[in-house]
């Protein structure tokens, strides 16, 4: 084993994601304390270009139309076939729906340790994770073999894992990729003309704590008086009552309002992540453990219902003053 | 006919105040709640749906803990056919290799064509039952799946990408699917519909065997995360906070 730390790099339409240069940032700081190279991993076809701007020593780099697309049979062949080569202190997928359907599959088939849902790398060295929406954090020790540990958005910003140069590519072969049991077929583009929630300027955000359907209004009404749109979490969107398109998460969309209200959302990390470009958080949540106060600047722990109608009377107020 | 296979989880209530055992590794059970993992309800749905649909045998395999027994029966009434609760399980949390060979094993009797999990559950900080399952039984695996539909031989489903972007993925059967969410929000059924099935349906004991707890990630630590830059909290009651907040609005030029 070496001591070099791998990262995959993670696309998707030929668009590299932030989450690759956030797990350039963690890598380069557990490389520190392990003494290795940082080495990311490119998979596609005519995609070499999307190694550029990421802050890494070295690509290896792998062509084949079958890695076109993440899934997880063609990405987990070859990185099986790459980790006969290489063998790494570590390696690092983005916590996201590509990554960790892939380490998953990876760290299964070869039996190496994993540690999931990684937010720093410590002083020491260590791996701080969070579990249970956030609210308990785990520190973790690298195991005797290949480590796979998937990266969360939130410990390191973008911006810290890209370089002005361009990193030196090894090209590796694929293996066989023939009979693969797992295929993309097609892409389907959210909804269209329902409101982008991404351009919107202020954002009235409910999750679980809205208990019903019908209490929607509430945060509707809310909107309205505001000049905003409503979005959600994933509970209130796996209900079924609102659009797809107003999620806002590890699937859902990032936002970046001038305010984001929440109400009811506990905060779990993929929802977190989703939302630290926002100018004002306010937090509204009867739990005072809940971990969306580490990150509002203000918070309210209240009912929630017998706080909406005198905030909408007092809101209305001010506007008519 | 189609045989589906669905692997349920109980999970500490989040709503619960979380403690750490005294070893200071793991969490403390001991007097938390614990209600379904809410992915595995999710997948407990889809196959229910896809029962509906085209016709299923649906087996649930859940590890004994604290209600178990009556979630497997709110499964029945949902229209689960065939409980197996996994006994022998002990106090400590067994690591996901060892729990998926356990599964393995049961499973391959039944020689499903499809296995459904919870792609996730809050409490696992490896989340690889699924793909170890898939691993073990020689299927594929794709997680984070919204929806499924079964053709000839293979699975259609569909995988949310970042950004609201869902790709439509085929799966070869059998297969093991992680999934987030199911089509339809997973349905309620009434206490007393439960109850009937407390006294119809039955739920096969099967001994999980030796269990290794040890083995996955050395954890150093576990704590509650130290409150660094808290929000501001606003104090008051209800009306006393709305005007505050009122006036955070107005300065913020919100208003």
């Amino acid at each position: 084993m070496t001591q070099d730390i791998f990262l995959l790099i993670e696309h998707i339409q030929g668009q590299v994601s932030d989450i690759s240069y956030i797990m350039a940032a963690a890598a380069r700081e557990l490389a520190k304390h392990e003494g290795g190279n940082v080495i990311g991993i490119l998979f596609g076809s005519s995609s070499e270009g999307l190694k550029d701007s990421l802050a890494v020593d070295k690509v290896i780099y792998c062509d084949h139309p079958a890695l076109t697309e993440f899934t997880s049979d063609a990405y987990k062949r070859t990185l099986i076939s790459l980790l006969e080569e290489y063998s790494p202190r570590a390696i690092l997928f983005g916590n996201t729906t590509l990554g960790a359907g892939v380490s998953s599959s990876l760290s299964s088939h070869l039996k190496f340790p994993v540690i999931n849902s990684c937010i720093k790398v410590s002083d020491s060295g260590s791996i701080i994770s969070q579990i249970c929406g956030g609210k308990i954090m785990v520190e973790c020790q690298l195991g005797d073999k290949t480590t796979v540990i998937t990266v969360n958005p939130g410990g390191y910003k973008p911006e810290e894992g890209q370089s002005g140069s361009s990193p030196e590519t090894i090209n590796f072969s694929a293996p066989d990729l023939e009979n693969l049991k797992v295929q993309l077929t097609q892409y389907i583009e959210p909804e269209a003309g329902d409101v982008d929630i991404s351009q919107e300027k202020i954002l009235i955000a409910i999750g679980r704590g809205i208990q019903t359907e019908d209490n929607i209004e509430l945060a509707d009404e809310l909107a309205k008086l505001l000049g905003g749109a409503v979005c959600a979490s994933r509970p209130v969107i796996d209900q079924g009552w609102l659009s797809s398109s107003r999620l806002v998460g590890k699937s859902g969309k990032k936002v970046k309002p001038d305010l984001y209200l929440c109400l009811g959302i506990s905060g779990a990390t993929e929802h977190i992540e989703a939302i630290t470009d926002s100018k004002t958080i306010i937090a509204v949540n009867s739990d005072p453990d809940a971990p969306i106060f580490d990150i509002a600047q203000y918070g309210i722990e209240v009912d929630l219902f017998d706080f909406i109608d005198p905030l909408l009377e007092q809101i209305e107020n001010a506007k008519n003053d | 006919m189609t045989e589906i296979v669905v692997i349920a989880r109980l999970v500490p209530d989040l709503v619960e105040e979380l403690e750490i055992a005294p070893n200071g590794t793991a969490l403390d059970l001991a007097w938390l709640r614990l209600i379904i993992n809410e992915f595995d309800n999710h997948a407990i749905e889809q196959a229910i749906i896809l029962k509906e649909r085209s016709g299923a045998t649906v087996t649930i395999i859940s590890p004994e803990a604290e209600g178990v027994e009556d979630m497997l029966f709110t499964t029945a009434a949902k229209g689960a056919d065939r409980l197996i609760k996994l006994t022998g399980v002990g106090e400590e949390k067994p690591t996901n290799l060892s729990m998926a060979q356990t599964l393995a094993e049961m499973i391959k009797e039944i020689n499903p064509d499809l296995v459904l999990n919870g792609v996730q559950a809050h409490d696992d900080i490896t989340g690889d039952l699924a793909p170890q399952l898939a691993d073990l039984l020689d299927m594929p695996y794709v997680g984070y799946i919204s929806g499924v539909s079964l053709g000839d031989g293979k699975a259609t489903a569909f995988k949310e990408y970042p950004g609201g972007v869902l790709a439509e993925i085929e799966i070869a059967l059998p297969a093991v699917l992680g999934i987030q969410s199911s089509e339809e929000p997973p349905r309620y059924v009434a206490i007393s519909k439960v109850r009937q099935m407390m006294n119809t349906a039955s739920i096969e004991d099967r001994d999980a065997g030796v269990l290794e707890t040890e083995g996955g990630v050395i954890i150093d630590r576990m704590y509650l995360p130290e409150a660094a830059d808290r929000a501001e909290m606003l104090e008051g009651d209800e009306e006393e906070v709305a005007s505050k907040l009122t006036a955070i609005l107005q300065d913020l030029g919100l208003l």
